[in-house]
This record gives structure tokens, sequence and C-alpha cells, in this order.
């Protein structure tokens, strides 16, 4: 849906190509269609849609992509600044559980 | 009420006993999904992590791996019916698929201890198992098979498409791998960001309807009455706009950040309690409140993106540079101004 895509060129997703073996597993991988394969190797086909997850690094045997991935998530950035910690969709320190995820 | 009443019988395998578990959703498994929704005792709800049975599973079955939240674990075996499978549950703490596999609980380490502890390679004679899309943020499927010799298959991201994602030969189509976020989700989760606001909802208005009392003669409790009506009005609309209506009209709201999504909907609501008096008559009784009212609603709306599916960390640490002293800014200024005009 097109009303439902987030900022522009904020992302921190990026691809090594030449360390690209042509797997495909990130087009598996990604919730949003981000990677498209062309000619046996992958590419970053519409960026603004990563939501940084890191599943596509993860997934990478060929360790070829990089992105800083976290929460995208405002309450769980709050939580990491009052905490001092990375930010953190953790709402449980207390038994209460928040609204995210 | 019968808590494990979805487990119905025992099945024997190479690695002993495996409990079956039922496909159908009995009524108290409906009635906590929608308690779940709404928070009520959510912290009960998990399942027992362990290796499950669905119909009569024998060593040439696919194995399905899911978390021990329960809705996840009541998705995947209702998607099973008339199935015979296997079930790996993960001990995610309780938690989703997704934000399990984001802090990492659903994650490699989990999923190769399991995969060794029930003797997964006794149990079938294949090397394959079937692992939510969305747990790839916290597996790696190759390091998996290097651990313990299983082939993670990345099954679709909706336990619902499991039945064609199976008969198309273990294949999603692009729809089946893609996160969406359509408005019946976005309405199912309401409950969940109501309650998340429920605090504001009951401390800020207090204060406001005790302050609503205060003039320069005193105290009034007619004041507080009336004054605190309307406070009480405003205060609910701005909470209903950044928890309701934000994300009902996400997508078509025309900003990007949620911030001022939820900012541009409470001010158009804001015309209307103005016109209707209820930001009283003086212009710094009305600026007041427009500035409250836009930085509730401002707030619990970039609230949302830790709900919605699409927006990335980068891109949340942008906008809230902006719009947290924003909010800040107009709060502290509308209530200083709304406090100012009670001596007035």
């Amino acid at each position: 849906m097109n009303g439902l895509t987030y900022l522009k060129n904020v992302v921190t997703l990026s691809l090594d190509i030449q360390k690209c073996n042509g797997c495909k597993m990130c087009t598996i991988v990604c919730p949003h269609e981000v990677f498209i394969i062309k000619d046996k190797k992958a590419f970053i086909d519409k960026k603004d849609l990563c939501m940084e997850c890191g599943a596509c690094e993860k997934n990478c045997p060929q360790v070829a992509i990089s992105v800083k991935s976290g929460v995208g998530c405002a309450a769980g950035i709050i939580n990491g600044i009052l905490r001092g910690t990375e930010p953190s969709c953790d709402c449980s320190s207390s038994n209460a559980k928040s609204g995210c995820c | 009420m019968n808590k494990k009443d979805y487990i119905i019988g025992k099945i024997d395998t190479a690695a002993g006993k495996v409990p079956v578990i039922s496909t159908v959703w009995s009524n108290s498994d409906l009635i906590s999904t929608i308690k779940v929704r709404w928070a009520i005792g959510r912290m009960n709800y998990k399942v027992k992590q362990g290796f499950y049975a669905i119909g009569t599973p024998d060593e040439n079955s696919d194995i399905f791996v899911s978390a021990n939240f329960k809705l996840s674990f009541d998705h995947l075996r209702k998607a099973l019916h008339d199935m015979n499978a296997w079930v790996l549950v993960l001990d995610t703490k309780g938690i989703n698929v997704w934000c399990a596999a984001g802090k990492g609980t659903f994650g490699t380490k989990e999923l190769t201890y399991r995969i060794k502890a029930h003797e997964l390679d006794k149990i079938v004679n294949h090397k394959n198992i079937i692992v939510p899309q969305l747990g790839a943020v916290g597996v790696s499927a190759h390091e998996v098979k290097s651990k313990t010799g299983f082939r993670v298959i990345y099954g679709p991201v909706r336990a619902s498409d499991i039945n064609a994602f199976v008969n198309a030969g273990y294949k999603a189509t692009p729809e089946m791998r893609k996160v969406s976020f359509p408005l019946k989700e976005r309405m199912k989760l309401i409950p969940v960001e109501l309650s998340y606001g429920k605090y504001y909802l009951l401390f800020i208005p207090a204060l406001f309807f005790i302050l609503s009392g205060i003039n320069s003669k005193g105290y009034s409790v007619d004041l507080a009455w009336t004054t605190g009506g309307k406070a009480f009005v405003n205060l609910f609309t701005a909470y209903l706009c950044g928890s309701v209506l934000t994300p009902i009209l996400l997508p078509w709201i025309p900003f990007k950040r949620f911030s001022l999504k939820g900012l541009s909907i409470v001010w158009v609501l804001s015309i209307l309690l103005f016109y209707f008096n209820f930001f009283g008559n003086t212009i710094t009784e009305i600026i007041s409140w427009f500035l409250i009212t836009g930085s509730i609603s401002s707030f619990l709306a970039m609230n949302y993106t830790g709900t919605s599916t699409f927006t990335s960390l980068s891109g949340v640490q942008k906008e809230m540079k902006t719009a947290l002293p924003m909010q800040i800014g107009f709060a502290a200024l509308g209530l200083i101004g709304w406090i100012i005009k009670r001596f007035i």
C-alpha cells in the first residue's frame, strides 16, 4: 500500500555485491520486497521500504549485507534513552507489557 | 478453566511420547484471544515450550516451528487442520515470533538447542524444518544447518498461508512473503493502543479536573465541573486521535511522520472543539488547548511506530529528534498558558 511507507533516505542497509553469490536468501526473508535478483546477483531495489529488521543480514551466508538493525518503535527508543541501553521493545521491566509488539 | 484443553492425546515416537494437540479452537481459546488484545492478564498467555504432534504424524511429516506466545501457537495449530505434522515450540518467554526474533529469544541458539534436546533427528528421517519467515530476524538458516544438519525452510509470514505453501511444494508467493498492514489488522490492534495510553487517560484528565476549579478568588467546585468537563472532552479527543483515528486513517493522512499524522488529525478536530466553545473564549486559552491536544495526539501517534510494520529504527530516531522537543514544548507552553488563564 502506497500510504504505508516511512521516511526516505535514512535506512542503514548496504550490500556488497562482490560477496553476493545470488543464493536469493535475502529475497526470501525480507518482509518488504527490498531486494531483487538480477543476473544472479542481489540488488537493493526499494531501499526506503526497509524497516531494518536485520533478517537479511542474519541469513546472508556470504556476509554481504549489513544493516544497523533494531526496533522502529518510539516507545522503545525512549526506553533505551531512559535506561541508557540500546532501543528495546522490551518494556517489561515491571510486570506490565506495553503496546509495542 | 481447563488450561491445557488443546492437548488431546499422546503419540509414541522413537524419542518417547509426544503430546498431540487439537487444531480446533475451544471457547476458552477464543475468549483468551480477545483478552490478550485488551491486555488482560497478558503475562499468563504462554503455552509450554516443547515438541507436539498434530494428527498422526510419522517420520516423513513436516516440522513447523512456533513461539510459546499462545496466539502464535493457536494460529499455527489452526492452520495445520487436517494435516499430520510436528510442531516445535520455542521458549520465547510468551512473546510472538517477530518480536521475539527481534530480541533474539526466537533465535539460532534456542532453535538449535531444541532440535537437539527433542532429538528430532530420531523422530524424522528428513532434515527439513519449517520456520515462520518473520523468525528470520533471529534465526540464521546457515548457522542452524552447520550446527544441527537441519535445513531451515522459511514458511509464509501468515500461518493461514501454510496450506497453500505446502501444496505449492514449499514455495511462498511474493504475496505470502510480504508484511502488509491492512485496515483490519490496524483495527485489531487498537485495543492494545488504548490500553497502552490508559494511564494518560486517567491521570491527565484528573489533573486538569482538579486544576479547573482554581480561579483568582480561590477554589470553586462548580467551576471544576464546567471547565473540568470541557477539559475532559478536549483531552479525550486528543487521546482518541492519537490512539484510534491515526491508526485507522494511517495511509490516508498525507504526512510520513507519525507525529505529524497525529498532530494534523487532532488539529482538524480541534477546530470543531473550538467552534463549539470547548476551548474557552480567550485567545490564551484557545491557543493553549491547541498546543495541549496537539502534543498528546502527536506523542501517542508517534508511539504507534512500534505497532506499525514498516518503520525503521533510523527513521524513528530521525523523526523523534524534532518531534519529541516539539511535543514537550507544546505540552509545557499549553499547560502554562492554561494555568495562567485560571488566574486572569
